[in-house]
């Protein structure tokens, strides 16, 4: 292991390690989570009982429920918290003294924070969604196992993918928030995150004009394009498609970001206090 | 002063307050407003796949949709108190406070702060309404106009009684319970359809314990006509709503036993 990639892999487990301490609150994240579920499950049912003939099967579109609301705690919607808090308090100066890469520094907490989230959250689900409901009898309302081993296998590539591009989304708002000297400047991200990601409806179900787009945007790699992988609706080349359009993004997101950092570091002015 | 000019004060308080960053202020309110009618347009994509959902209209679901928005956006304005009850008030013991002022508890809490931000949800309501009367061919009386407004009203009193529950239970939990907010929110996200839509143990949960259906599908359902729908006679959609202030006034009672059982944190 090389030595300069230690406190960048420290600052990961530490803030791991943190995340898995609220216990409490993934508990009630989850509980609601199901409840969304649920709802969603039965809307998206009765709009299937009238056309069932749909670019995604109502099997997968319940599928494609249960890991939307698993992922839920993987969505960008803010910038870190604490980085924010530090811009607002003026220690932000400090991340800036720090004899590392912050950006890199920043990827890495984004990174961890997303990871035990999602990994909090996504893990009940699956057992209260794909295990639990199959034993009850349930079978139909539940979230269904991968299409194929190969499904699998690229689904595992492409929520790695996800998980990088919604720190490197992260990274971008920190950013923002630093520039902008308050955390306001990252709201705006989940009236955009939300629609484009799959979260709000499956992309799928959107109008066919706008397929083309949603498909290219880089939200959709952050759902959309995982769990179409997972369930077989993206399979061969298009899945390869996908994966291609997820490596884009996280590759633009991680550059823009950096020159972004480079501009902003160059002349910040913190508030002090 | 009375109750109502007191509370007066407090929101033209708050609103200067708030209104010291306009920026802030009217970035937060924005953003509530797209996030929130993001989700009316997701719908409406669905309807453009799918056509209808059992047989409703999308403009039938605008009108289910704005009544339980802007009733909820109307609470959600004004319990700040009650939705942070746990963390500000019994946690810090700040409630000993409020206890000792020679005002009625429920002023000084609808007063904590008053969320403007939410008006944002409201306008979305609102849209969600004017889709609806602008793409329905209802023909206006002043007797629906007046049910439609009876519904809100209903929703605003149940949504505020769950409001007043999750305070209450932070008398004896001290943490502000999160596990509330899937009647709250989640009640919206339900409320929105048309209760024929969900599965029989759902519809049922919706109209005796947590009364949603009273308040906003039974009197909405009667305004469009198809009452038959519910099963009910359209009459029952008028008297419903009632259910909503009934909850309130248990809410209210619930209450009144955690103040009597309040004992400060001491900090």
């Amino acid at each position: 292991m090389s030595a300069l990639a230690l406190p960048y892999l420290a600052i990961l487990r530490a803030r791991f390690a943190l995340m898995l301490q609220y216990r409490a609150a993934a508990l009630a994240g989850f509980a609601t989570q199901c409840w969304w579920g649920v709802i969603k499950i039965m809307v998206l049912a009765a709009f299937y009982a009238g056309h069932p003939q749909q670019p995604i099967t109502l099997a997968q579109a319940i599928t494609y429920t249960w890991l939307g609301q698993g992922l839920l705690a993987l969505m960008p919607w803010n910038a870190d918290p604490e980085i924010a808090e530090a811009v607002e308090s003026g220690n932000v100066a400090y991340e800036r003294l720090r004899p590392v890469d912050t950006h890199s520094l920043w990827f890495m907490r984004a990174i961890a924070q997303k990871a035990a989230g999602t990994a909090l959250r996504i893990v009940p689900m699956f057992i209260a969604a794909a295990v639990l409901l199959p034993l009850v009898g349930l079978g139909a309302w539940s979230w269904r196992m991968p299409a194929t081993p190969q499904a699998a296998a690229l689904f595992a590539v492409s929520i790695t993918l996800a998980l990088l591009l919604s720190a490197a989304t992260v990274v971008l708002l920190n950013i923002a928030v630093t520039a902008l000297k308050t955390r306001r400047a990252a709201s705006v991200a989940a009236s955009i995150v939300n629609p484009l990601s799959g979260m709000i409806i499956p992309l799928a179900l959107a109008p066919a004009w706008a397929q083309g787009f949603l498909f290219w945007q880089p939200f959709a790699g952050l759902v959309d394009i995982p769990d179409r992988i997972y369930f077989g609706n993206l399979a061969g080349a298009v899945a390869l498609q996908g994966i291609a359009a997820q490596i884009l993004w996280v590759a633009l997101f991680i550059l823009a970001g950096r020159f972004w950092l480079a501009l902003v570091w160059a002349r910040v002015d913190t508030q002090g206090s | 002063m009375g109750e109502f000019a007191m509370f007066l004060r407090y929101v033209r308080n708050c609103l200067r307050a708030q209104m010291l960053y306009p920026t802030a202020f009217l970035l937060r309110m924005t953003t509530q407003f797209t996030v929130t009618i993001v989700e009316f347009a997701g719908l409406w994509a669905l309807f453009a796949r799918f056509g209808h959902i059992k047989g409703w209209t999308f403009p039938e679901i605008a009108l289910f949709y704005g009544v339980a928005s802007t009733a909820f956006s109307l609470v959600d304005m004004s319990t700040r108190g009650f939705d942070m009850f746990g963390p500000q008030f019994v946690k810090t013991g700040d409630f000993d406070r409020v206890l000792l002022r020679p005002r009625p508890a429920t002023t000084q809490l609808v007063g904590f702060e008053f969320g403007f931000t939410s008006l944002g949800r409201l306008a979305q309501g609102l849209v969600a309404l004017g889709v609806a009367v602008a793409l329905l061919h209802v023909d206006w009386t002043t007797a629906k106009a007046a049910l439609l407004l009876w519904a809100i009203a209903g929703g605003t009193a149940l949504f505020a009684g769950l409001l007043v529950l999750q305070a209450t239970l932070a008398f004896w939990t001290v943490e502000s319970l999160e596990i509330v907010n899937t009647l709250t929110y989640g009640g919206v996200e339900a409320a929105q359809y048309p209760l024929d839509i969900y599965a029989g143990w759902f519809r049922k949960f919706l109209i005796f314990i947590v009364p949603l259906g009273c308040v906003v599908y039974f009197p909405v359902a009667a305004l469009l006509g198809r009452s038959a729908m519910t099963g009910l006679p359209a009459w029952i959609g008028a008297v419903s709503p009632l259910a909503g202030f009934a909850f309130l006034g248990v809410a209210f009672l619930a209450w009144g036993r955690g103040i009597a059982h309040y004992t400060s944190t001491g900090s």
